[in-house]
């Protein structure tokens, strides 16, 4: 098995058109498959000329995403975070 | 005199129900004002407009249904259908448009499930319109954060060992969830096996049909 390639989801909160969900902001998952290039749709929005941008399938376990408060800790969430709002990075905590 | 005191009354003897009109709201008359623009400078045609929702109407969970239904009975389809699913179901013949598909497996250790927290995205293309409830605030809040307990509020009650996984179609991708083929159905032809598979197994929310729910069409 590969290993696996941990990312950090920017933390940011900017005003506009994102498709980075507030729930995942700050939170460390792993790259499920790489997908794009595809427009940044934070360009697209405003009609502005846009770049490309690969798009990270990220798959994060509930436990990561929610602490404590997780239903099942295993279970997991996959979702599509475009590259430059992540950051490589460690395993969030020993396997 | 022809208004008496059973003017309310419709001729079957049942009260009238008043009309459930309001008026159009900020967005329906912006709609309407860019389709008349389009219209008049040429761009389309009321035609053209109309084919379209006529095509997207004709569409359905039965296209989906035959993806599945053919990835159960013929393995180098089903690993076509992982790899690419757009590519897959356009080689069945369905116009899926600019649909970027992705298909994911529910297997004896994970069932999937689709969601779309920042809005409400569907494989329109292939499976047709979405449910209501799909596109309501508490199935898309909830589904990321109680998963199971949704679940179980669909009928579907999972055992502990199986894993949940969630996805959030927050991008470019749409997906389909490829039920577990069911059990009893060996032999079956794909359009039998198309049959038992359901709008909501494919998005996770559901299982497919049993064997003996359609015994009688087998025959």
């Amino acid at each position: 098995m590969n290993e696996r390639r941990y990312m950090r989801v920017a933390n940011h909160m900017p005003p506009g058109h994102v498709r980075t969900p507030a729930y995942l902001r700050g939170k460390v998952g792993w790259v499920e498959r790489t997908l794009g290039p595809f427009s940044n749709p934070e360009e697209l929005a405003y009609g502005h000329a846009a770049t490309s941008q690969p798009l990270m399938r990220i798959r994060f376990t509930m436990a990561e995403i929610w602490g404590a408060e997780a239903e099942h800790p295993n279970d997991t969430l996959d979702a599509e975070i475009y590259a430059h709002w992540l950051e490589p990075t460690d395993a969030p905590h020993a396997p | 005199m022809p208004h008496d005191h059973h003017d309310h009354l419709s001729p079957s003897g049942h009260p009238y129900r008043p009309d459930d009109d309001h008026p159009l709201t900020y967005w329906q008359q912006m709609e309407i004002a860019i389709r008349e623009i389009l219209i008049e400078k040429g761009v389309t045609t009321a035609a053209e407009i109309n084919a379209q929702i006529d095509a997207m109407d004709a569409r359905s969970p039965a296209n989906g249904a035959a993806v599945v239904a053919r990835s159960w009975t013929d393995p180098a389809f089903r690993d076509a259908l992982l790899q690419d699913a757009s590519a897959a179901s356009a080689s069945m013949g369905f116009d899926i448009g600019p649909l970027k598909l992705i298909a994911v497996e529910n297997t004896a250790d994970v069932h999937n499930v689709i969601v779309c927290t920042l809005c409400s995205c569907y494989p329109r293309n292939l499976l047709g319109l979405p449910p209501d409830w799909y596109k309501s605030r508490a199935y898309r809040s909830r589904t990321v954060k109680e998963p199971r307990k949704v679940l179980a509020e669909f009928g579907v009650v999972l055992p502990e060992q199986v894993t949940v996984r969630v996805h959030d179609s927050t991008a470019d991708m749409r997906y389909i969830v490829i039920p577990a083929r069911p059990a009893g159905t060996d032999g079956w032809s794909a359009d039998q096996l198309a049959a038992l598979v359901t709008r909501d197994s494919m998005i996770g929310t559901g299982l497919p049909k049993e064997p003996g729910a359609i015994a009688d069409a087998r025959t």
